[in-house]
């Protein structure tokens, strides 16, 4: 890591358009993240939230904490809404009732909102190119409700419908690839971040609200309290989850890839797994077959990074 | 002696009722204040010998539950209010084609998101009326965290017998209720299995009825081909969208195999309704209200019973005309704004009065409102 970042984060607006005072668990990562995403995104955007718990924490009259237009809807319906506040914007603009600039559009979900429930919405208004941009902060299980797994839990993690025991190991699948399925609908932009390596989180949502067409952004967003660790750690899992390969920084650009933080030789896998609760089952055979994993699909990426350059 | 009483929560005690009937398969999603059924069922389930799945949806949950079921397993899914809403196209479904499952609807405040962690008992039409088309429902409705075990037990053992979704309504009051409960009166209790066929397969025809009674149920699996669909079909299971007399005789069999077996299907409770001039009809976390209020007003004098109703539909029509016979006034505390007793008026408009003690503000229902109506003093009571 280079203290670029660190300085560079002086650069961003000071205004806040997630304001404080929001009711997130100490050491929330996912606040940071939308509150980074936001800062990016500026003052003309009008937001539609998927259930869970952004929409909890951060929106109960009188305490507020969002500085824009924000809809909260039902659990599947982000990207549908979002749809339709796209195409409302452009019928206003077009017939002259509103001036006509340049109104971001997002929708905004969680793992639960958009690999499960919302992976339908969000599909169609990928594939009918709405200009608009989709986050997804992912803290990999659906914590609103208390803990429970969904598609994007990775393999082994232990929660309340994914117990640990003697003959199961926690979740027995692997981590659904949501970026993977956004960008095989052959939009414009897709990227991974995480609210650790903030510039490139913010540089990211920026060239996301710059394309027109859809784009898609899928944000790891440590979780504390889920996945059992002191609040004041989430950077530093944030970051160890990148430099074990565990969740790589990349972006497709109309279909090249590029890892944006790259990582000379990763990290041993255990070192991000051990320290945090859900895992602390695990045996070394399973550490085996995650690390294994892991490394395969990293060298699948940088192969993907060199196969854009030849394109 | 070890003592056999446990301390126990009303969704959990829902799960075990479940796993006391025998149930095979889960399938959910998480959704306050429901989840913890799943939670119990994902580490319980798997010991006993079954599966649990939490699905990616609600939708997806009930379809499969249907699928299991149709495999012959005993299957089940547990929601609340947004979820129930989305899984009322395949209920419409399970009630088509006669695919036996227990549907748990842990009753949130209402519409939408509304409020995931307040009392209310807004669902009671929903669960009669909520999926599209004429059809029969049933739907149980207890009032205590023992209430939520022996009648999980019993929306399985009628879904069994009947053929049919069962919903089961909790709501948030009692799902999250804790007490302290001893299960082992129940260690008897008996359980129901579907009817199974005799035919060989090649002879069976999947909806070939006796009467109103439901046809015997074959299982995926053990050679049976057979067809199903959400489309109107005659005896065989095929479609038969020309022939007016098939769907005729489909929808009335469908409706009276449940409706006319009213009184086999009606679970209830009476409470001081000896010499009563009042009767108190309530349900769900009400009904604990109301047993409060019943024994206040009694010692104040008032001839007050109680009629605790534990199925909810089909609608106990005889019992509760039988019951109002010759009372002053019918009370009826909802946690909605008089979904039940417009019901109730519906059928003893010509024998009595009916009051309607609504709430909806997401509080549980006070016991003195009860007594302040029979003082005089209630404020909201309406006539219906």
């Amino acid at each position: 890591m280079s203290n670029v970042n660190v300085f560079a984060v002086k650069t961003l607006t000071q205004k806040e358009y997630f304001s404080s005072g929001h009711r997130a668990c100490q050491g929330c990562g996912e606040t940071l993240a939308v509150r980074l995403v936001h800062k990016a995104l500026g003052r003309d955007v009008v937001v539609a939230s998927a259930t869970g718990c952004m929409e909890i924490v951060s929106s109960p009259l009188p305490l507020t904490s969002w500085e824009m237009p924000w809809i909260h809807v039902a659990f599947e319906n982000a990207a549908a809404v979002a749809t339709g506040v796209e195409a409302g914007l452009k019928a206003l603009m077009r017939k002259g009732k509103i001036p006509n600039k340049k109104i971001h559009v997002v929708g905004m979900a969680g793992d639960g909102g958009t690999a499960d429930i919302g992976l339908q919405a969000l599909s169609g208004a990928l594939e009918r190119g709405h200009d608009f941009i989709y986050v997804c902060y992912d803290n990999e299980a659906y914590m609103n409700t208390g803990i429970q797994r969904s598609s994007s839990t990775p393999y082994c993690a232990a929660t309340t419908t994914s117990p640990a025991g003697s003959v199961k190991p926690g979740q027995t699948t692997w981590k659904k690839n949501m970026p993977a399925i956004a960008a095989a609908h052959n939009i414009p932009y897709v990227a991974t971040a995480c609210p650790s390596y903030p510039m490139d989180l913010v540089e990211k949502v920026k060239k996301a609200a710059e394309t027109p067409g859809p784009a898609y952004v899928h944000i790891l967003s440590v979780c504390p309290t889920g996945w059992g660790m002191p609040g004041e750690d989430i950077i530093k899992f944030g970051r160890l989850a990148v430099e074990t390969g565990a969740f790589p920084l990349y972006e497709i650009e109309n279909g090249r890839y590029r890892i944006t933080v790259d990582v000379p030789e990763l990290l041993p896998i255990e070192t991000y797994l051990k320290p945090q609760r859900r895992f602390r089952h695990i045996t070394p055979e399973m550490t085996e077959i995650i690390a294994e994993r892991v490394a395969k699909e990293w060298e699948l990426l940088k192969r993907r990074v060199e196969f854009s350059a030849l394109d | 002696m070890k003592s056999s009483r446990k301390l126990m929560q009303g969704n959990e005690a829902c799960a075990e009722g479940a796993l006391k009937a025998g149930v095979k398969f889960f399938a959910g999603y998480p959704i306050t204040p429901s989840t913890e059924i799943a939670e119990t069922l994902a580490e319980k389930l798997p010991r006993a010998g079954g599966v649990f799945i939490q699905m990616e949806d609600e939708i997806a949950s009930m379809a499969a539950v249907i699928g299991a079921s149709l495999t012959g397993v005993k299957s089940m899914t547990a929601t609340s209010g947004p979820g129930f809403s989305l899984k009322q196209e395949n209920i419409g479904f399970a009630v088509m084609t006669e695919i036996p499952c227990v549907v748990v609807n842990v009753q949130r405040l209402g519409p939408s998101t509304g409020g995931p962690t307040l009392p209310a008992q807004g669902d009671v039409m929903q669960a009669r009326w909520g999926t599209h088309g004429e059809h029969a429902m049933i739907a149980l409705c207890p009032a205590s965290v023992e209430e939520a075990y022996y009648l999980t037990i019993m929306a399985f053992n009628y879904s069994e017998r009947f053929r049919t979704p069962v919903v089961l309504l909790l709501d948030e009051t009692i799902g999250h209720l804790r007490e302290s409960v001893d299960l082992k009166k129940y260690e008897d209790t008996r359980i129901i299995n579907r009817p199974v066929p005799w035919e060989a397969p090649g002879q069976y025809l999947p909806y070939k009825a006796e009467g109103d009674e439901p046809p015997p149920m074959a299982s995926l699996g053990e050679g049976y081909r057979f067809h199903v669909t959400g489309l109107v079909h005659d005896e065989s299971g095929f479609p038969v969208a020309g022939n007016h007399a098939a769907i005729d005789r489909l929808l009335t069999r469908l409706s009276n195999k449940i409706i006319k077996r009213q009184e086999e299907i009606t679970l209830y409770k009476e409470f001081m309704t000896e010499n009563a001039q009042y009767l108190v009809i309530a349900y769900g976390a009400t009904a604990r209200s109301a047993y409060g209020a019943v024994e206040l007003a009694r010692k104040e004098g008032y001839r007050v019973g109680l009629l605790h109703m534990q199925t909810l539909w089909p609608f106990p029509e005889k019992l509760v005309r039988q019951k109002t016979l010759g009372k002053k006034t019918v009370l009826v505390p909802e946690m909605n704004l008089g979904q039940y007793a417009r019901e109730i008026k519906k059928t003893v408009a010509d024998q009595t009065q009916v009051v309607t003690l609504s709430q909806v503000d997401g509080r549980i229902f006070h016991p003195s409102r009860i007594v302040a109506f029979l003082r005089g003093e209630a404020k909201y009571a309406q006539v219906l």
